[in-house]
């Protein structure tokens, strides 16, 4: 990629050489080479980035056609999909009744349950953890019990919450909840126990009080800590939302799943499922790429 | 008139596990005021617990330390540390990092202006005014340290405690901060305390170095006053006679008569 480029930079800088002043054109050539190089240098990184991972779904699409395309094959071929539900792919926003709405707004739905449970458990993990990391006495109680109940699906908290809030959607929300808030709470309590004396000696000289003290030390040195448990949270969420509106009902992406596979449109499953992959790949990289801006610097010493 | 700062028949002890050991026994010194004073010992002999419990960072198990006949049981910016590996806040600016002390100490007193301009104004005296946007990471050992001294400083402390501040620097950067330091000491006028382990560091810095015995229960051995004029120069003494006894005084000390007796 960078040598055609290079070429054409040479080229163009190659006439003004004519001309007997040498040193006039040694400056707009110094210039030009580096702009171009840059941009084919910039050129293969994106292809490096980006054919891979194509080539690979180019040849699954094909091993799949081939295998889905034999007598007596159960699922769909990619062909057939996008015969049966490309107005799914193509349109994710139209409204076209009550119970017949696009994807984009079936994925909205749930993740407007997802952020108001994810931002409780964000909000409760942090500063829970933040409480457990700082007491030897609160961690050596606590911390047996979450070890347990954080290893509770999320679908086995469904009924209780049903029963509790007796109703679909605060039911779904507080599952959402339970399940992220558990890897939040604990990264956030190990961050805390791991904040060096160092900066705990440099808040006592200073005397910085307590919430000087969470908001200076605490929290920015933890930072990478709970950005972790964030991570793995947010992670958590998107795979209990979709198996909780399954259940619950409504208008989520769960649900959508639930009632194509009541009404065997099996293509419009398998569409669901590659909007439910890509937005939890987008939300992951989100909560990564927040956290890499906001612990800017933490690690370094 | 009552002492500046005085350690008064000072006991402290560690229990770990059941198991309580006696680090120092039965301290006693009295520091004057704009005096500059070195704690020498080999390891273990007790000096960073000494400097942490005049810091009050650590409590004493008996005895008291008193500045100006007032108890010292808590931390506080009038005795300000700079740590041995200096302990900037790494996510914030050099700035920042000595904005955080001035904010703190100087919430009441000064306006914003007059912050900034202490701010800027102490980062000049350690020569890193140039560097206040960088971050501790992009910096080196000897900036870092730098920066720390700063943050000390900036608090207008009426103790400056360092804890090994050159320990963890190169030779020639040493010699440079040192050199420093003299010269803050000079123009500031202020008390300093600094834990080192090195004997010319000692001799060339200090108005009275104090010499503790091995630990466990540790205390002062001697006390050796340094008996050269200032402003000091470094190739200056190197020849003086009065520079070399003190340093063959120190040696002796800590080589002759308190050996370290472990393989280690």
């Amino acid at each position: 990629m960078a040598a055609p480029a290079l070429k054409i930079a040479a080229a163009s800088a190659a006439d003004p050489a004519k001309t007997p002043a040498a040193p006039v054109v040694a400056l707009p050539q110094r210039k030009a080479v580096p702009a171009a190089g840059r941009l084919a240098k910039k050129a293969s990184t994106i292809a490096a980035a980006v054919l891979p991972p194509l080539v690979v779904v180019v040849a699954l699409m094909l091993i799949w056609q081939l295998a889905a395309n034999r007598p007596g094959a159960t699922l769909p071929a990619p062909s057939v999909i996008w015969a049966e539900s490309k107005d799914l792919i193509l349109e994710p926003f139209f409204v076209a009744g009550p119970q017949d709405i696009g994807l984009g707004w079936r994925v909205l739905t749930s993740l407007q349950r997802v952020a108001i449970g994810f931002g409780l458990a964000a909000v409760a993990g942090v500063l829970v953890g933040a409480i457990i990391g700082q007491s030897v006495w609160a961690m050596r109680g606590l911390d047996p019990v979450f070890q347990v109940l954080r290893t509770v699906p999320p679908l086995a908290w469904l009924p209780i919450s049903l029963a509790a809030f007796r109703d679909a959607n605060p039911s779904a929300i507080f599952v959402i909840f339970i399940t992220s808030v558990w890897p939040i709470l604990i990264n956030t309590a190990v961050g805390i126990r791991n904040i060096p004396a160092d900066y705990q000696n440099v808040a006592k000289v200073l005397r910085l009080n307590a919430i000087e003290y969470f908001f200076k030390i605490m929290v920015p040195s933890a930072a990478p800590y709970i950005f972790t448990g964030l991570r793995i949270g947010i992670g958590l969420s998107w795979l209990a939302i979709v198996a909780a509106e399954m259940l619950t009902g409504g208008v989520g992406i769960g649900f959508f799943i639930w009632d194509a596979w009541n009404s065997s449109k099996l293509s419009d499953i398998i569409v669901a499922l590659l909007y439910i992959g890509i937005v939890g790949f987008a939300l992951d990289r989100l909560v990564a790429a927040v956290g890499s801006v906001v612990t800017r610097g933490t690690l370094a010493s | 008139m009552p002492a500046y700062l005085k350690l008064d028949h000072i006991d402290k002890s560690f229990t770990r596990a059941g198991v309580t050991s006696e680090v120092l026994r039965d301290v006693n010194l009295v520091i004057n005021a704009g005096e500059y004073l070195s704690i020498i010992g080999h390891s273990g002999c007790g000096k960073s617990t000494l400097l942490n419990l005049i810091a009050g960072l650590t409590q004493v198990s008996a005895g008291a330390v008193l500045m100006e006949d007032r108890e010292v049981n808590a931390p506080g910016p009038e005795r300000a540390v700079v740590f041995q590996n200096h302990s900037l806040l790494p996510w914030l600016s050099v700035y920042d990092n000595v904005r955080l002390a001035v904010d703190k100490v100087f919430s009441g007193v000064k306006t914003k202006a007059e912050r900034h301009d202490w701010i800027v104004h102490n980062l000049d005296l350690v020569q890193m005014g140039h560097a206040r946007d960088k971050r501790p990471g992009e910096i080196s050992g000897g900036m870092k340290q730098r920066v720390g001294i700063a943050r000390a400083l900036a608090m207008e402390p009426k103790i400056l405690l360092l804890d090994e501040p050159f320990g963890a620097l190169d030779a020639l950067t040493r010699a440079r901060l040192q050199d420093s330091v003299m010269d803050i000491h000079a123009r500031l006028k202020n008390t300093m305390i600094m834990i080192t382990h090195d004997v010319d560091e000692a001799v060339l810095l200090s108005d009275r170095i104090v010499m503790m015995t091995n630990g466990p229960s540790a205390t002062i051995g001697e006390v050796l006053a340094v008996p050269l004029s200032r402003p000091r120069r470094r190739l200056d003494l190197v020849s003086d006679p009065r520079y070399i006894a003190a340093r063959e005084a120190v040696l002796r000390f800590l080589y002759e008569r308190h050996k370290l007796m472990e393989a280690a």
